[in-house]
């Protein structure tokens, strides 16, 4: 509770973003800091400075291969999820057929759709719909995306059928899936270990803003977007933000290692808000079973508002909540999640995702359950 | 009071929110994004909503986005288009006034605490000895908006604040010159703002209405005299674009457009008049108003004598005027004050029928 600037300047808030971005922790703000001052060397360069530079670069693969489960040599470092995800999808088009499921990020969906893609369906459990996954493919495809966890609803997808269908039905092609939000919550060593290709993101597990990781399985033919001075491996060209990557690193360990004891911690807390607010809130919707989501993500729509309206209030009682993905100009457009898991448009304008990390605490989860339901109700009453 | 003030990315809203702290409100800047399409300026695109986060900023106001993209399509977007399917002209900003500023974000403004919203229009909120209120012109007469803020009853008007009607546009220049707004040299918004420049109308309704291509005929003699591609682009009073001049050199106008029968009628500019218009989808600030009134019928028109028959919805001119396209909006003043407004029916000569008054038929 009440932590950051907009706290000191503001009181204390509950933060209930973290789908969104998450507080970098402390750790890896140590671990970046002597790299922004004196450790400044060029990774690319000779001398010793540029050796030292190389040397965090290495310590950060072999680290982040860890957490990710492939080879040191295999990690693309990238300036972010969507970076790793359009690099993945466009290394592809021009040589067969794209797929992905309706319920990617956007970072996936919209260069698929640019390249005229397959797009798969989803069930309304929120878990892409294998049957019609094994009707879109054929030997023409040359990559399937399919995301480890929803970004929105949280739910998660069952990457090793997905992977055995592929592999019967599309052998040719590549799988990729982008681990953005599956990261802080599943163990994605193990479940991302069937893809070729896998996207993650720091600042959704306490890192910066602006650097990810693409991993690049060996063997998996691959061609570079960004080209010029041949860095990564000749697979992502540019000068590597070397403090971004260490603190991703440092954050990376952290998660891991921290994993299962903040699940342990932040799933009852979850589990608190939905029930209080399914309980206290009538005509309220959870999108999906709590049991096929990350323990982070509490996603309910309230019949009757509008998601903006909503948020306007709980901003005023300092709690801070997502709808669906916030376009560039900071309006909330209509969820494509919502649409594709069927649910009809006058229920999900009224949608509202808390996302729990963590940083969230019993507080962050109390003022949440005092403020939403008299808001919605309030609004309910006057309409929005 | 706690006050919403609508910021479209222009001058004129910046200048507004401005007015209202000096006025000693408790002011939130919103802007409402409408159109997901393309589009020049206006309210709608991202450099827009950018331009009114940064003019929030100067004057330490908060600012949020409010996506009524629905709303827009259904009550704004969707009627243009049928409009021109139908031969009639619409009134975007009219209609966007009437569903989307003061009716979804004015409920929306009171379901979230504020006293009232405001917005950049040069118009006035004044009151009347009997209590009530009335949109009137703008002290800017130039720049008069009040045309497009006809259908504010008592209900929009008791929680709208108009701040930048008492003063010109030069003074509001001046201010945002002052204040440092960014968007103190911003050129004024022009046209509809879901068309771009570059494709205009016709490029806008291209891919959204089948167009079809008619006949020029001679109001009188029925002789055919041309042809046009697209009868949904032609307006009842337009001169050009129908490709003819009288026989004699005097010029000839669209006198009725037909788009059943995909006929352009056309003669010169005494077939034209009319004695009458008869308005539907009548709306009154107060309470319907029949005699003499001055009635103007689109935004920067001036506005002619006539007397009105609210039970028939018939205005009837003082002297013949040009025929007012039909859908087109008419305004009702009483001096400088709106006292109500209505669309046009088809009327005058070689023209519809108001069905909805029997046989109320007008035949000059």
């Amino acid at each position: 509770m009440g932590r950051g600037a907009y706290a000191r300047q503001n009181g204390p808030v509950s933060y209930l973003d973290h789908a969104a971005s998450t507080p970098v922790r402390a750790e890896a703000v140590a671990a970046m800091l002597p790299f922004l001052t004196e450790r400044y060397g060029n990774p690319s360069g000779a001398h010793a400075m540029a050796r030292d530079a190389r040397n965090a670069l290495d310590d950060a693969r072999v680290i982040l291969a860890d957490a990710l489960g492939c080879k040191p040599g295999e990690i693309v470092f990238t300036s972010g999820g969507t970076e790793a995800d359009n690099a993945a999808v466009f290394s592809y088009t021009g040589r067969g057929a794209v797929v992905c499921s309706a319920i990617e990020h956007h970072a996936v969906l919209d260069p698929v759709h640019r390249v005229g893609g397959r797009v798969v369906g989803v069930r309304s459990s929120g878990v892409v719909d294998l049957d019609a996954l094994r009707a879109a493919l054929d030997e023409s495809v040359a990559l399937v995306s399919i995301m480890l966890a929803n970004n929105e609803v949280g739910t998660i997808q069952p990457l090793s059928e997905v992977a055995e269908i592929v592999r019967a039905h599309a052998p040719q092609a590549v799988l990729h899936t982008d681990a953005v939000q599956a990261f802080p919550w599943l163990d994605v060593a193990a479940l991302a270990e069937p893809a070729d290709l896998v996207s993650i993101s720091a600042h959704k597990f306490g890192g910066p803003k602006g650097v990810g990781v693409l991993v690049v399985r060996d063997g998996v033919d691959f061609e570079a977007r960004q080209i010029g001075g041949g860095q990564e491996r000749e697979r992502r060209s540019g000068t590597q933000n070397v403090a971004g990557i260490v603190a991703m690193a440092e954050a990376a360990r952290l998660t891991v290692d921290e994993r299962k004891a903040v699940i342990d911690r932040v799933t009852p807390m979850r589990d608190r808000l939905a029930d209080g607010l399914l309980q206290s809130v009538p005509g309220t919707v959870e999108s999906a079973d709590r049991a096929r989501k990350v323990a982070g993500n509490c996603h309910l729509c309230f019949e009757g508002i509008e998601s903006e309206a909503l948020l306007f209030l709980l901003e005023k009682h300092d709690v801070m909540a997502s709808a669906a993905a916030s376009c560039a100009s900071g309006a909330q457009d209509p969820s494509h999640v919502l649409a594709a898991l069927g649910v009809p448009r006058d229920v999900a304008q009224g949608s509202l995702r808390l996302s729990l990390g963590v940083s969230t605490t019993d507080e962050d989860v109390d003022l949440a359950l005092a403020v939403i339901p008299p808001a919605v109700a309030r609004l309910r009453e006057r309409g929005s | 009071m706690k006050v919403l003030v609508a910021m479209s990315g222009g001058v004129d809203s910046s200048v507004a929110a401005a007015l209202l702290l000096d006025a000693g409100h408790h002011v939130t800047g919103v802007t409402m994004k409408l159109w997901g399409g393309e589009s020049d300026t206006g309210c709608c695109s991202v450099s827009d909503v950018d331009d009114a986060r940064r003019g929030a900023r100067v004057l330490g106001i908060d600012h949020h986005v409010f996506n009524f993209g629905d709303r827009f399509d259904a009550d704004v977007v969707s009627p243009y288009i049928a409009a021109h399917a139908a031969g009639d002209t619409p009134n975007p900003c009219i209609e966007c006034n009437r569903h989307v500023k003061f009716d979804k974000l004015l409920v929306r403004a009171r379901a979230l605490g504020f006293d009232a919203i405001a917005t950049g229009h040069h118009a006035r909120v004044v009151d009347q000895p009997d209590g009530t209120r009335r949109i009137a012109r703008g002290a800017d007469h130039a720049k008069d908006q009040s045309y497009v803020l006809y259908m504010l009853g008592q209900r929009q008007l008791d929680g709208t604040l108009l701040p930048v009607g008492g003063i010109t546009k030069a003074e509001v220049r001046s201010m945002a010159a002052r204040l440092g707004l960014p968007t103190a040299v911003k050129p004024d918004s022009q046209d509809v703002c879901f068309i771009t420049s570059s494709t205009g109308r016709a490029g806008f309704l291209r891919s959204r209405v089948p167009f079809t291509p008619g006949r020029v005929v001679d109001g009188v003699t029925g002789a055919e005299l041309g042809r046009v591609d697209a009868v949904e682009l032609v307006t009842v009073g337009q001169r050009r674009g129908v490709g003819l001049s009288g026989g004699d050199g005097t010029p000839r106008y669209v006198t009725g457009v037909d788009v059943d029968t995909a006929t352009i009628t056309v003669g010169p500019e005494r077939d034209l008049l009319g004695d009458e218009v008869v308005l539907r989808d009548v709306v009154w600030a107060d309470q319907p108003v029949s005699g003499q009134v001055h009635a103007q019928c689109s935004a920067h028109g001036a506005a002619l004598p006539g007397s009105f028959d609210a039970a028939t919805g018939t205005l009837t001119w003082d002297q013949p005027r040009r025929r007012v396209a039909p859908g087109q909006a008419v305004v009702l003043y009483d001096g400088d004050a709106v006292i109500g407004g209505g669309l046009a029916l088809r009327s005058g000569v070689n023209e519809g029928t108001n069905a909805h008054l029997g046989d109320a038929r007008t035949v000059r």
